[in-house]
């Protein structure tokens, strides 16, 4: 039996009605169209289909569109409203230094940026961070511990971790 | 993925009063949904908790941390009373999953992890944990990650989680919630080792509800350290792992805890290491005796033994760099 949900996906409302096993990310894709967000493991292994929800960066394969009833979303898509040529300076980033090949993990590692340049904003330390308890420095170790959740088999790293340097400056 | 019905909850009591005996509670869902994707599991019900209002951290007047079982696992790390108080648990958290995977990730659904032994998450293969009597595939299989403690014919798992090691260094307390009311699980309780029953990870009951996670005060444990190694930098389960809290007075050992991940089916507390410190030396001599006192017991088979060297090696580490005071 369906169920309504409401979703809100780059500041777009939608009512959809949905089986309850629909996943954001199926509800994103095969219901709402919005392709950017791609499905690459399907087990919240890759990082591929990261969107910020509720502000926060997750894998939405792993989130069912029925728990999230209310959730506003934002995809790739929607992360540059409000800049220039509409693309966020992450996005421009990346482009500048090259951040991608196949470009495959590229939505999901740009929205997944910006979600972790927030979390660094907010103080929140990581695997990496030298004391809990005291300040510390977005330093490349860190970017590359905070982004180890969305993978690139092209191997494009060392630039998507220039990109993200260059915007947290 | 087979059909099931939903419900959200907006009470613990709601809860507990809805779940049927087919059903399972949906929190973050970052093994539940994988594990109904794989075929693993098959509920044909759904009680939605994640919206339950158990989402604050709290330090009680009795100096008793309280942390709701909806707190997100990058919550709970990032909260300045665990940080500050229970450097080890901030640690562990941070060690575990992905930055996506810890928004979503509660602290009650992480200590009802399941193994991931890949025979467990391979539906071809035989596993007693998922279909009980089939046989285990890890005895003669890929038996890297297999356990070196408590270890059973039916079953040679671990328990993935890096949090529980760190919660059961320090005994926490598990609240939880049932139809006939509240009941406090003291955390070595929690889990079960497999026995002849390894399809039970722990000791609660179907319908049980985790509410919340208490941790009496420990003052040394702001010297304390969670270290985890595996086979990535990042973003990969443990080989082994090390929980430690050590309080040293005038060179000796006055008092210390140590929990060991990735060593048996459930995180197991170092006993006997333990008992071998207190009153010796600081020094890692004593550390190593300490690490072989615990590791005498330790049953690996043909492919894990690595796992002895690593956490002797990983207790002496841990344990003088927080004699050194570098712990945090």
């Amino acid at each position: 039996m369906n169920l309504p949900v409401h979703l809100s996906v780059n500041g777009v409302p939608h009512e959809l009605s949905l089986d309850p096993r629909t996943s954001v990310l199926d509800a994103l894709r095969d219901h709402l169209g919005v392709m950017s967000v791609k499905k690459g493991c399907d087990h919240g292994q890759c990082g591929a289909c990261t969107v910020l929800l509720n502000g926060r960066r997750v894998v939405p394969c792993l989130c069912l569109a029925v728990s999230y009833d209310g959730a506003e979303v934002v995809t790739a898509e929607g992360l540059g409203g409000g800049h220039p040529q509409g693309l966020h300076p992450l996005q421009q980033a990346l482009i500048d230094h090259d951040g991608l090949q196949c470009g495959y993990c590229t939505p999901g590692q740009a929205c997944s940026a910006v979600g972790m340049l927030e979390e660094f904003k907010a103080g929140q330390p990581s695997h990496v961070t030298p004391n809990l308890n005291a300040p510390f420095a977005l330093s490349d170790d860190e970017i590359r511990e905070r982004m180890s959740g969305n993978l690139c088999r092209c191997g494009a790293y060392v630039n998507i971790v220039a990109a993200i340097r260059e915007v947290a400056k | 993925m087979s059909p099931f019905d939903y419900a959200r909850a907006s009470s613990v009591a709601e809860a507990v009063a809805r779940i049927g005996s087919g059903g399972a509670f949906l929190a973050g869902g970052t093994n539940l949904l994988d594990h109904m994707r794989l075929g693993i599991r098959a509920p044909q019900q759904l009680v939605d908790v994640s919206r339950l209002p158990l989402t604050d951290i709290t330090r009680r007047d009795d100096g008793v941390l309280h942390i709701g079982a909806m707190v997100r696992n990058s919550d709970m790390a990032a909260h300045p009373l665990i940080r500050q108080h229970m450097p080890l648990v901030a640690q562990a958290l941070l060690a575990g999953a992905s930055g996506q995977l810890r928004n979503m990730a509660t602290t009650g659904g992480n200590l009802l992890q399941r193994t991931r032994c890949v025979y467990f998450q391979d539906l071809t293969t035989p596993c007693n944990k998922r279909e009980p009597g089939s046989g285990c595939s890890a005895r003669e299989g890929f038996g890297r990650y297999n356990a070196l403690f408590g270890t059973s014919d039916a079953c040679v798992a671990v328990h993935p989680s890096d949090l529980c090691v760190a919660l059961a260094a320090v005994d926490a307390t598990v609240v939880v919630e049932a139809a006939a009311g509240e009941r406090r699980v003291p955390f070595a309780e929690l889990h079960c080792l497999p026995g002849d029953t390894p399809q039970h990870d722990t000791s609660l009951a179907h319908g049980e509800l985790i509410t919340a996670v208490e941790i009496a005060p420990l003052p040394f444990a702001v010297n304390s350290h969670y270290r985890k190694v595996r086979e990535r930098a990042s973003y990969a389960f443990a080989l082994v792992s090390v929980a430690a809290a050590l309080d040293v007075r005038d060179g000796v050992v006055h008092a210390v805890r140590l929990a060991l991940g990735g060593a048996s089916h459930k995180p197991h507390r170092a006993a006997r290491a333990e008992a071998a410190l207190i009153g010796r030396p600081a020094v890692h001599e004593a550390f190593l005796a300490a690490a072989d006192a615990e590791l005498a017991d330790a049953r690996p088979g043909n492919d894990n033994a690595v796992k002895l060297p690593m956490l002797r090696n990983t207790i002496a580490a841990v344990l003088g760099g927080l004699a050194a005071g570098v712990g945090a």
